[in-house]
């Protein structure tokens, strides 16, 4: 038998009908995961041709993008600020009754971003394709599953046919091997790998991260890596399904249970790139010379390791980028003086994220001047928090604690960072405008950020590690 | 869908590179729950000041600009979030083509379901008409080309699919809906 890749063996395994050269194939997709911002459209054209969810049971719906974090007004104490959001809110309920979808709805305690409570629940499962109308879909990729981005015409394709038209993806391999060093992350391993291929570098492919550093990481951790390949451009990331992905699935509520548990771990074994198999490119990055990494610029691929200079020169957009910035080329991040910190998205959002940053938080203040928000990815990682008390660690040193949602990694619900303020931000985007009109995102790990909070600047997290 | 055959129009250029869909839609417009009339949105932060007038030196505000339908924009357009609000609103401000010489997938799956046609060029051609901004052009689906002022036609690629549907106005769901029986025995085989 050929060698095939694990991007090879998903696609042939949800084929409907194989692509030619006049005809994209017909993917099955395994699991829709929907929210309010890029469902209503779709559904209004279900209406307009009087077609029903045809998988209710393939569809879960949550609200995470346009929701308060704010606890009186999520829970309804008080009205939603924004009207436009509120009614969005409403639209996607009105829509999940009336189509006959599962809505983790405001009240629902395993609500959250849609990336997060996928896994937390189990559903995110080796060796299925999964899609939503967003980007970061890509985080999925962490269990060895095809889970890409999509737009809300394919929301409805899904929606209707529980299927999408599509074309290959090339394959892209970037292998990581050496031990990352003390204080360096998750986070700053993918920063380092979208700086290495560049914004672009990963277009029209599937990334599969491969190596002894990729295996050496918690799912979590894994996590956070697929999530920002699309940062790279890539489609979709991939690691393939070990040890840890099973122990992190075995016993949730949506997983596979008893025998069908040993079934579905013996055929998730076979999910492996073969020995020999033919990627389309392939780079390797040694993990064992990486330090803390943060943006300085627009794109995710502008970035410096602590301690690096920021180019001295550019071209024109390079310019624009300072510019926007109020950076100076050739200056250093560090001791860059920032006004906001944001700890959360489905990026770093989950309880290991929030386990670290509270470790360098622990027995701190928020230094003057500075506003910190903390918010949970999901109700369930908000209620593990509070059982440990990190809740208690960040309200102390004068953070702001908040219920789950997206937040301020993109302010659709109004959690904004202010006009000309930096906000080191665990988030995966520092486009112009991103967390608010004129504001200034710097992106980071959750310990980089947690410094930041204490110190009011960009501070090396290695240095107030216990 | 219109059917789409030949788009000729001037060029508006925007040179930047990596222009993100937060850039051509922000976020705050998309609690919207419709696809209509989000062209007055369209680089909303790039086009208005902090009191929501027009900035006169913004491309989209030169009267140049008025009536045209191709975009001519810096490398790598699209990139970032999936949302489909970018190409709704380049297509109700008035945008038929968007032409680069690298344009992000998602960003690019999007335009092509809604009657905007992305084109991707060689880095000359891109070069050229980056910097020759009003020219007139003719994008053709029938014959993939793109045709420049001085009559030369340049290549570019579009998926098949894609074009055919473009070309004869019919829509993607349509044809999925016709793949039941496909469907059904994948189920059925797969157990899905």
């Amino acid at each position: 038998m050929t060698a095939t890749t694990l991007f090879e063996k998903i696609w042939r395994a949800h084929e409907v009908v194989a692509e030619t050269a006049d005809t994209p194939a017909i993917l099955y997709i395994d699991l829709h995961l929907t929210h309010e911002v890029t469902t209503p459209q779709a559904y209004t054209v279900l209406r307009e041709r009087g077609l029903r969810v045809r998988r209710t049971d393939r569809t879960l719906a949550t609200l995470d993008h346009s929701t308060p974090t704010d606890s009186d007004q999520l829970f309804g104490r008080v009205p939603i600020k924004i009207e436009s959001a509120a009614n969005q809110v409403r639209q996607l309920e009105k829509n999940c009754a009336e189509f006959g979808v599962e809505l983790l709805g405001i009240h629902s305690p395993n609500r959250g971003v849609v990336h997060i409570i996928g896994p937390e629940l189990g559903l995110t499962q080796p060796g299925t394709t999964i899609v939503c109308g967003d980007s970061h879909t890509s985080t999925h990729g962490a269990f060895g599953a095809l889970a890409f981005g999509i737009g809300t015409t394919e929301v409805g394709h899904v929606l209707a046919t529980q299927c999408l038209l599509q074309r290959k993806a090339k394959t892209l391999a970037v292998n990581v091997e050496g031990a990352l060093p003390r204080g360096v992350t998750a986070k700053d391993l993918v920063l380092a790998i979208i700086r290495k291929l560049g914004v672009s570098g990963g277009t029209g492919s599937v990334i599969e991260y491969r190596g002894s550093t990729i295996r050496a990481l918690s799912m979590e951790e894994r996590m956070t890596v697929c999530n920002m390949s699309i940062e790279a451009g890539a489609r979709a990331g991939l690691i393939a399904p070990d040890e840890t992905t099973f122990a992190y699935l075995k016993g949730r509520p949506r997983a596979p249970q008893g025998a069908g548990w040993d079934a579905a771990v013996a055929r998730w074994r076979t999910l492996v790139t073969d020995p020999g198999a033919k990627v389309d490119a392939e780079v390797s990055i040694d993990a064992s010379t990486l330090a803390p990494m943060i943006t300085y610029g627009t794109n995710p691929g502008m970035s410096v390791a602590l301690g690096e200079a920021i180019p001295a020169t550019g071209d024109a957009v390079f310019a624009k980028a300072m510019a926007y910035m109020g950076l100076t080329p050739g200056q250093q991040m560090l001791g860059q003086k920032i006004e906001e910190v944001f700890l959360g998205s489905c990026t770093n959002g989950r309880l290991s994220d929030l386990e670290q940053a509270a470790s360098i938080v622990r027995g701190r203040k928020v230094a003057p001047g500075v506003r910190f928000l903390v918010v949970p990815g999901s109700q369930q990682i908000k209620l593990a928090a509070e059982a440990a008390g990190l809740d208690r660690v960040f309200k102390d040193a004068g953070a702001d604690w908040r219920e789950a949602g997206c937040s301020m990694c993109l302010g659709m619900n109004g959690d904004l960072v202010a006009k000309g303020a930096y906000c080191v931000s665990t988030s995966n985007r520092n486009f112009e405008g991103r967390q608010g009109v004129g504001a200034r995102t710097l992106l980071a790990s959750p310990i980089m950020a947690a410094a930041a909070a204490v110190t009011g600047r960009v501070t090396d997290p290695r240095t107030l590690l216990a | 869908m219109e059917p789409i055959r030949t788009i000729r129009s001037r060029t508006v250029v925007l040179a930047s590179t990596n222009i993100d869909t937060d850039q051509i839609m922000p976020a705050r417009f998309l609690t919207t729950t419709s696809r209509e009339g989000l062209g007055k949105h369209l680089f909303a932060d790039w086009r208005y000041d902090a009191a929501g007038q027009p900035i006169a030196e913004f491309v989209l505000n030169k009267p140049e600009a008025a009536g045209c339908s191709v975009l001519v924009a810096g490398r790598n357009i699209g990139c970032g979030s999936s949302r489909e609000h970018a190409p709704w609103g380049l297509y109700d401000y008035g945008f038929r083509a968007v032409i680069s010489s690298e344009i992000a997938d998602i960003f690019r799956s999007n335009s092509l379901k809604n009657g905007l046609v992305p084109v991707v060029v060689d880095a000359d051609t891109h070069a050229w008409l980056l910097a020759n901004p009003g020219v007139e052009v003719a994008v053709d689906l029938e014959t993939r080309t793109v045709t420049l002022p001085d009559g030369r036609s340049v290549a570019f690629p579009i998926e098949a699919f894609a074009r055919y549907c473009l070309l004869n106005g019919v829509d993607e769901t349509g044809y999925l809906l016709s793949q039941e029986a496909a469907i059904k025995a994948y189920e059925a085989r797969t157990g899905a």
